[in-house]
């Protein structure tokens, strides 16, 4: 019970210091791992194994985490070294592809390919925002797309609000449609044993249809605005941008692409081949490393270690809220208020993890939730898997809702501050919160039809 | 005018900083930027004044914002930044000015034309100024006083290392209470002029 009390304490601890931001949030996450280490695992249960399961080292030197024939993945218990060697990897790759000017070349390409009309470039940007967002973090992409946004808005003389609030929506329902689009979906693959092909057959779908409702929504809200604005100075931008420019390095630029090309088939065929997402992680690093020569210290060093150690903090508190039991309570809970109704359950989740992602970090919410999905499904008898896709579907769109639902959301807001354009949360969540609430009960729909 | 100079003066609300700021600027026949800098930036950008001013020297709500690899969303912290980068680039130019608050103390730091200078008051006088400039009751005064103190405390912390109105962040602190306005300006031109002898001096 003490350890139970206590694992809740340090859990809601960490919740409220990094809403807070007294420290920094990776600070906050190890430091409540260190304490739940001692306190839960040591002075509450006395348990060594606790310990160790939660730690889950070993795992790393077993031939399951580089290689598995089948679909079993890791034990979700403890730190899901998985996810951790995997977005390691893919940040590596993203830095040496951002070093060349891939990002800034594709963004001036497609704007110079529409012919740097306002309201092409609106909708092609938002596609490309959904589509790079599948393969890439979310805050990558908008870091540039929001910065190419501005640019031309400068030129073409449109307010880039419109757009950058579209490129971010576009952006995090990009991440839901793959295993490795947003984090919580890299933690539910990696800690239930889902594919890459599991993800996109499934939550790819979902992403698909929204993305066609989404774009049309953000048009009708915003095209008139943009038209009206459109006309006056596309003349000028249409000498002044080249998007050769953009590239620092040729042959870095063609070994990026045919890097990152590797890395996408390597993904979508990683069920067929064994090969799991750490180690094709560990492999597109090492690749990427090789291949940058010189500049590897500088990838290395521009690696964001703050995040992996936010990952390994958090994934311990949520480890000892799972080896006392707390988890399972909840889960129990849930099963209880729906009275084993599988869509009401499906709904809770889904709505529950929208909402809660819209105001809270939506990576603890997703680590949390993965063990209370996995006693749902053992107790309630519903497939674990339609659990994970409205979990994942509700976590990564939610997070779209509000201003701090998610990293993309603040990385393209802070852009366009940058530039003088200030986005405030009513004028945020007039257009954001309808087109998420809208794309959530279009996956309740769909998960109902599909699965139900 | 030889030589660049920029008067920076933070003020406690009621004090009469700004006051002395437009006195000191048309004594030294310098541009003063006080909110209207928020103005000339949304100009020369074609951007909205009133939503930037909106923001204007104002502390960064914590649970509506948060920071990603350093940007934040907080349109308070994010005016305040877009202000500094102005302020800095100002200076960075040459140019010399007066300007009432906005962390310039702290911001502009290591300028060699900078003089920073903080106005406080009494807070008796600070009523009475207030009543009389904004006709309000005594009780009215005061708590705007105070209310106002909170904000401008708030945002000066948030932004720097050094406390608001901490003695030892600003070149001179006077209180214009003791003097009254005209002779604060005339104390204050004197240290200037002193300052500005040295400084050509070197």
């Amino acid at each position: 019970m003490a350890a139970q009390v206590l694992a809740i304490l340090i859990f809601l601890a960490m919740f409220i210091l990094i809403i807070t931001e007294i420290w920094e949030r990776h600070v906050i996450t190890l430091g409540c791992a260190l304490l739940t280490l001692v306190l839960v695992f040591g002075f509450g249960m006395h348990s060594m194994s606790a310990i160790m399961e939660t730690l889950n080292v070993g795992s790393i030197f077993t031939p399951q985490f580089w290689y598995t024939a089948g679909q079993s993945g890791e034990a979700s218990s403890g730190i899901n070294w998985e996810t951790i060697v995997f977005v390691a990897g893919m940040m590596i790759m993203v830095e040496g592809m951002a070093q060349v000017g891939f990002f800034r070349w594709l963004c001036m390409r497609i704007a110079k390919a529409v012919k740097y009309q306002v309201i092409p470039i609106f909708l092609t940007f938002m596609i490309l925002s959904g589509f790079l967002a599948m393969f890439i973090d979310s805050i990558t992409v908008i870091l540039f797309l929001a910065a190419v946004t501005v640019e031309l808005s400068q030129m073409l003389k449109f307010n880039p609000v419109p757009m950058i609030l579209s490129e971010i929506f576009c952006a995090n329902l990009g991440g839901s449609a793959t295993m490795c689009g947003d984090p919580p979906n890299i933690i539910i693959g990696t800690s239930l044993g889902y594919s890459f092909s599991d993800f996109i057959t499934n939550t790819g779908l979902i992403a698909g249809v929204s993305l066609i409702a989404v774009i049309l929504y953000f048009y009708l809200v915003f095209h008139r605005q943009l038209r009206a604005q459109a006309a006056a100075g596309r003349e000028a931008g249409i000498s002044v941008m080249k998007p050769e420019e953009a590239i620092t390095s040729k042959k870095g630029f063609v070994i990026s692409c045919i890097i990152f090309l590797c890395a996408v088939v390597l993904l979508v065929t990683h069920a067929q081949t064994g090969l799991t997402v750490s180690f094709i992680g560990v492999l597109i690093g090492v690749v990427t490393l090789i291949a940058s020569g010189k500049q590897a210290p500088t990838l290395l060093k521009r690696i964001d270690y703050k995040t992996l150690l936010f990952f390994i903090g958090l994934f311990v508190v949520v480890g000892g809220l799972e080896q006392t039991g707390i988890l399972q309570l909840m889960a129990a809970f849930i099963g209880n208020i729906s009275n084993g109704n599988v869509m009401l359950i499906l709904a809770i989740i889904l709505w529950l993890s929208a909402i809660a992602s819209a105001f809270i970090d939506n990576i603890p919410f997703a680590a949390t939730m993965i063990p209370i999905i996995n006693s749902l499904a053992a107790a309630q008898g519903v497939d674990l898997s339609v659990l994970a896709w409205a979990l994942a579907m509700g976590t990564d769109v939610g997070g779209s809702a509000t201003p701090i639902g998610a990293s993309a959301n603040v990385v393209g807001i802070a852009t366009a501050a940058k530039n003088g354009h200030i986005i405030k949360w009513g004028r945020y969540c007039k257009v954001m919160a309808p087109a998420t609430i809208m794309v959530v009960a279009i996956s309740m729909l769909m998960i109902y039809w599909r699965y139900l | 005018m030889k030589g660049q100079l920029i008067i920076s003066i933070g003020r406690e609300f009621g004090s009469g900083g700004h006051e002395i700021a437009q006195k000191l600027a048309d004594q030294y026949k310098l541009p003063l930027y006080d909110h209207n800098l928020l103005d000339e930036l949304a100009g020369r950008n074609n951007l909205d004044g009133d939503v930037l001013k909106e923001f204007d020297e104002a502390g960064r709500k914590k649970l509506l914002s948060r920071t990603v690899r350093g940007m934040n969303n907080s349109p308070e912290q994010n005016v305040a930044q877009l202000q500094f980068d102005y302020l800095r680039k100002k200076a960075d130019s040459g140019e010399s000015f007066v300007i009432v608050g906005r962390c310039s103390e702290t911001i502009l730091k290591g300028n060699t034309g900078l003089i920073s200078i903080f106005v406080l008051g009494d807070m008796e006088t600070k009523i009475e100024r207030i009543m009389r400039l904004y006709q309000k009751s005594r009780k009215d005064a005061e708590e705007l006083i105070l209310e106002k103190d909170r904000k401008r405390k708030k945002y000066h912390n948030s932004h720097c290392r050094i406390k608001w109105g901490d003695s030892r962040n600003y070149d001179l602190s006077i209180n214009s209470s003791r003097l009254g306005i005209e002779e604060s300006v005339r104390i204050l031109s004197q240290y200037i002029d002193a300052r500005r002898k040295m400084q050509e001096a070197q």
